[in-house]
């Protein structure tokens, strides 16, 4: 009981850090893409403290609840967002023996919270008693019922390699190097991969699938109305899903905490020979999941920097009528490779 | 089915109810991020559907007419500034010449080069603000931030020249304020040789961009006879397939001024095929002549056309003689009469009119905006258009509401 009360406050602190640094991390990434400086103030030459002083200048904001808005519902959006956002990260490993919860189903636990999701920005947005946030709720729902299909079935490809919904044993199974990752386990599973990312992307809500918030029609969206924390914890929330979801693509098709290079095994680093191995193992498995991940997120903010945003009708047309042909080829083809190499 | 019918809440027969969507009066406007200043546009909608667009305006009126009925026609200059901000050379340039052509005068050659080389500048910095707030209407901000980095060396030129980056009242009645500083021409060639390097990137991100094309392709489709019905002028014209171009077809007192340069006129033909067109990405499968996008891809020629105006102009400007005119005194008396002249402004055909009666102040001074006109086929093209395509269209427009309401 203590022990998972410690791991949850460490978690906290740590998903905590992790999004401040990414919020950080994406304002320099969009500057240099934008060929400008970014945050170059608050914490010395790189700006490092930026997440932190914006956070302290939310704090003191006026807090705002629309005279139209149902105040109850307004209020607890955000927080759904939040728990839901944090819930993530019960399940998802960081090394092999560092998970709070190590449940069989991992994985479909983390798609169903994934669907959860999409309840705080219904309801925020029709709890704000705005057109344009209702509007962005509605186009939310649009939205999750296009990506969820196919999402789901690019998920369950290293389902099916490793015969297991257990994270830990998915990302297990790819141990020993970068050729017995999912992703290059076929060309079935790589394509999975790419349509994955791209429905990942479009259920956090980034560019070019920011639909609900989208800026230059909806004003913001479902968070056109929130000012202050309550903002802030939405913001927050979806640097931290940013940051879950794109561990969970490391997990399930970039090996997780296996390096590309087996080097333990190479130098004989065996954990029964020597017993500080073990710790080694584990940390450098949290740096190796912490570079994937933040690949992943890197790849993800350079979208949003780069393309357009989609229409609604075009949004729909391609998790329905691209990715979720080609996630069922990926599933199907995946299946049968495995059958194949039996 | 049954069970459900029982419950309290639902009316009785409540299946022979026709399912039905209320239709929305959604406000947008006038603080609304993308409809370029303070444009209010009610919008009918039905869901993301929307079935009528409204525009309002009146937000920026500054009673900019009645005041060029009190000061003199020299003094009406910085006003014509305020109008369109984005190209306030252009605007400088339209009311000095209706003046001039009023009073009968006219701007000796280096002069006439000089004007050409800043209002061409200015077309280009224009065109920049219009296709990258474009690309921000669509939600793409990257090109935004290219287009402004590149207007800013333009201002920081236009800096030098007059003290002003943004309201220049530089080209004036008689010629210009003053002549080009020392090394300045030479710091033109090389902001046009950075600025032709840059403009690729620009192409990349949107022109061939696949989204965008998506977005923008065969949406707010203006046949010409529609376009001529409105009244619609400058890019929004000719990207309806009009090859019109008053620097080519206006009047002579204007068109003088470019009977020596080399350029082609932005439009599409029947085809949607640009002239020179092997220079520039080409044309996309989808796009409809008169559609967002063929507006926005002429701008982006334009862009290049006035660089190779500007590169000419230069030329001409460095071996032109004698000087660059010299502005008329505030005292000078306007005949009776009354003379109207119509520019190329990068937003269309900018009308001024100036009526005299013997006396330093105009008794009547008119601007058409090309905006007001441009802005009129709006509620035309979003019928039956979904949400997201309004910004679309109307950033497609390229409105400027100090223009519009003046």
């Amino acid at each position: 009981m203590f022990l998972i009360f410690l791991a949850s406050i460490i978690i906290l602190l740590g998903v905590f850090t992790v999004a401040a640094f990414l919020v950080w991390a994406e304002r320099k990434v969009a500057a240099r893409i934008q060929d400008r400086l970014g945050p170059t103030r608050v914490g010395g030459r790189f700006g490092w403290l930026q997440s932190v002083a914006d956070g302290i200048k939310i704090l003191t904001k006026e807090d705002i609840i629309p005279r139209d808005a149902d105040s109850a519902l307004f209020r607890i959006a955000p927080y759904l967002a939040l728990a839901v956002g944090f819930s993530w990260f019960v399940v998802l490993p960081f090394s092999e023996h560092l998970v709070v919860a190590r449940v069989e189903s991992a994985a479909v636990f983390l798609l169903a919270l994934a669907g959860l999701e999409i309840y705080a920005v219904l309801l925020g947005g029709y709890a704000s008693g705005s057109k344009w946030s209702l509007i962005g709720a509605m186009r939310e729902a649009v939205q999750v019922v296009s990506y969820e299909v196919p999402l789901a079935l690019c998920a369950v490809i290293p389902v099916l390699l490793s015969g297991s919904m257990d994270l830990v044993t998915i990302a297990n199974a790819q141990s020993g190097g970068f050729w017995h990752w999912f992703v290059f386990n076929s060309p079935f599973a790589f394509l999975g991969f790419w349509v994955f990312m791209v429905c990942t992307t479009a259920g956090l809500n980034r560019a070019p699938f920011d639909l609900p918030e989208a800026e230059s029609e909806l004003v913001s969206g479902y968070m056109t109305e929130y000012s202050g924390f309550r903002w802030a914890v939405f913001m927050l929330t979806e640097y931290v899903i940013m940051f879950a979801v794109s561990a969970l693509g490391a997990i399930l098709f970039l090996g997780g905490w296996h390096g590309p290079l087996p080097i333990t095994a190479w130098l004989g680093l065996d954990r029964l020979a020597y017993p500080w191995a073990f710790w080694i193992q584990n940390l450098a498995g949290i740096i190796n999941l912490l570079v994937k991940a933040m690949l992943c997120t890197l790849g993800i903010i350079w979208a949003r920097w780069t393309l357009p945003r989609l229409r609604i009708d075009q949004v729909m047309t391609m998790c329905l009528k691209y990715c979720l042909p080609l996630a069922i080829v990926a599933f199907f083809g995946s299946l049968l490779w495995k059958l194949g190499s039996m | 089915m049954s069970r459900l019918r029982r419950n309290h809440w639902l009316p009785e027969h409540w299946e022979s109810y026709e399912i039905r969507t209320e239709e929305w009066l959604v406000n947008m406007g006038p603080q609304h991020p993308s409809t370029h200043g303070v444009l209010r546009l009610v919008l009918r909608t039905r869901g993301e559907l929307v079935l009528e667009v409204t525009p309002y305006i009146g937000y920026l009126h500054r009673c900019a007419e009645k005041i060029g009925e009190n000061v003199n026609a020299q003094q009406w200059i910085p006003y014509t500034d305020r109008m369109d901000y984005l190209s306030a050379m252009n605007m400088n340039l339209g009311w000095a010449l209706t003046v001039e052509k009023l009073l009968g005068i006219e701007v000796p050659e280096r002069g006439k080069h000089l004007r050409v080389i800043l209002a061409e500048l200015n077309r280009i910095a224009s065109h920049l603000v219009a296709v990258g707030t474009y690309a921000l209407d669509l939600g793409n901000f990257t090109p935004f931030m290219y287009c402004f980095r590149e207007r800013e060396k333009i201002l920081n030129l236009f800096e030098w020249v007059c003290g002003a980056r943004l309201t220049y009242s530089f080209i004036v009645i008689g010629g210009v304020r003053a002549d080009l500083p020392k090394g300045w021409l030479q710091a033109c060639e090389n902001f046009l040789t950075e600025f032709e390097r840059a403009l690729p990137e620009l192409h990349v991100l949107l022109t061939e961009n696949k989204i965008f094309i998506s977005r923008t392709a065969g949406v707010g489709v203006l046949p010409p006879k529609l376009a001529i019905q409105y009244g619609c002028t400058g890019p929004v014209l000719r990207g309806s397939g009009i090859a019109w171009d008053l620097r080519r077809h206006g009047e002579p007192i204007y068109t003088r001024m470019y009977d020596e340069y080399d350029f082609q006129i932005a439009a599409p033909d029947i085809s949607g095929n640009y002239p020179r067109q092997d220079v520039f990405p080409p044309v996309p499968g989808e796009a409809v002549v008169g559609d967002c996008w063929h507006r926005f891809f002429v701008r982006m020629y334009e862009i290049s056309q006035s660089i190779f105006i500007v590169r000419q102009a230069l030329d001409k400007y460095s071996r032109a003689q004698g000087n660059v005119g010299e502005p008329v005194k505030h005292s000078q008396k306007l005949p009776v009469g009354e003379a109207y002249l119509e520019t190329e402004c990068p937003r269309g055909q900018m009308g001024f009119l100036v009526v005299g009666n013997n006396s330093p102040i105009p008794w009547r001074a008119r601007a058409r905006s090309s905006s007001f006109c441009n802005l009129s086929v709006l509620s035309e093209l979003c019928r039956g258009v979904l949400l997201a395509d309004v910004p679309a269209i109307v950033g497609s427009l390229d409105i400027v509401l100090g223009e519009v309401d003046r």
